[in-house]
């Protein structure tokens, strides 16, 4: 593997290749903040707070870190005007979904963004996808994923699978930035774990 | 359910994985939607997670989860198609139907849907069913067409 020297912040960085961004500056103890960033799941690039500023050369533009790869020259910034005034838009827009989300609250008061920017609404889940991948890359199980899109985008337990795993599983649970997954699950249990059980029962 | 269908439809593809939408295209032509039982086939002679599948099946408004019409009713309330009057004639498709947009009647004859454009804006209002395009439709002429199709 070869080596990677990059500037993040102004520090000599040292990575390797096929690392990210991300990885590179966290192993050197420059910290960025993520949302849909897991150490345990593919790269997803959803939520954008990674954002940084990258450049070879003096040109630099926006990537995002969590899955932009660490490159031999790259200078990079983790923080600047432009990088607070989007992420404190990103998270502001994310607060209308889930205006009670400990982890948006915290990077709020980081990055000076307020709760009443944009008009409340409620849908709690902010499509990190955690959940969904935790699911399926770590426990292969795919008892849960996304249905329809745009603005109608929603997570979705399968029934028939999340009867048979999740009671004993529950490990995406504290991965949720907002207990959306919680309400979803419990929806689900009681519109249809009776029947499903029983259907199970049958076919044993 | 005739599984015997589905596996065919997935044997026309070698069971790849990469062919799942046009599984799914060829299931919902087939029944006019995707029963669970058949993506569950598919979800198992395919080896794609049923996540995945749900995801994709209700992405595009080509699928349907619930039991649609044999015949798909799209009408064009795109602006040209609006000022010439398309909305009397989705009043009478609604009459000789009984049903109203986005809607399929209980005998499973028809499903209705709007649409912004259909791209032929000249014959407006057009209205097309099952991919065959009738244009310049007054609301009794729209009337006249549904019949031939009962
Ligand atoms: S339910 Fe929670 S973990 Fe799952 S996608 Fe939504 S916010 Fe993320
Ligand atoms: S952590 Fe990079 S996009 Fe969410």
């Amino acid at each position: 593997m070869s080596e990677i020297h990059m500037h993040i912040d102004g520090a000599q960085v040292l990575a390797t290749e096929g690392m990210t961004v991300l990885e590179a500056s966290r192993k050197a103890g420059i910290s960025i903040p993520t949302l849909c960033h897991h150490e345990a799941l593919k790269p997803f690039g959803g939520c954008r707070l990674c954002l940084v500023e990258a450049g070879l050369h003096g040109r630099k533009r926006l990537v995002v870190s969590c899955v932009y790869l660490a490159q031999d020259g790259l200078v990079v910034r983790t923080r600047s005007q432009r990088i607070d005034r989007i992420r404190k838009t990103l998270l502001e827009l994310l607060l209308a979904h889930a205006p009670d989300s400990p982890q948006l609250q915290d990077l709020a008061v980081e990055y000076g963004a307020s709760r009443g920017r944009f008009e409340k609404e409620p849908s709690f889940c902010i499509h990190c996808g955690l959940c969904v991948r935790y699911c399926d890359e770590v426990k292969g199980k795919g008892a849960i994923g996304f249905i329809n899109r745009g603005f109608k985008k929603e997570i979705s337990f399968i029934p028939r699978i999340a009867a048979r795993e999740c009671p004993t599983c529950k490990e995406c649970f504290p991965l949720c930035p907002t207990s959306w997954l919680q309400a979803a699950f419990v929806l689900v249990e009681a519109f249809s774990f009776k029947q499903q059980k029983e259907v199970l029962s049958k076919s044993t | 359910m005739e599984m015997d269908r589905i596996d065919q439809i997935v044997d026309r593809y070698r069971a790849e994985p990469s062919a799942l939408i046009q599984v799914l295209l060829d299931i919902q032509a087939m029944f006019h939607w995707l029963p669970t039982e058949a993506l569950e086939r598919v979800s198992r002679s395919l080896g794609v997670p049923m996540a995945r599948i749900r995801h994709i099946a209700t992405f595009y408004k080509a699928f349907s989860l619930a039991p649609r019409g044999r015949h798909e009713i799209h009408l064009c309330m795109g602006t040209a198609c609006h000022v010439r009057g398309a909305p009397r004639v989705l009043d009478s498709l609604t009459e000789v139907t009984g049903i109203g947009p986005g809607e399929t009647d209980l005998d499973l004859d028809f499903s209705l849907e709007t649409v912004n454009c259909l791209g032929c804006c000249a014959l407006g209002p057009v209205m097309e069913i099952d991919g065959k395009t009738h244009g310049k439709m007054s609301p009794a002429r729209a009337a006249a067409v549904v019949e031939s199709y009962k």
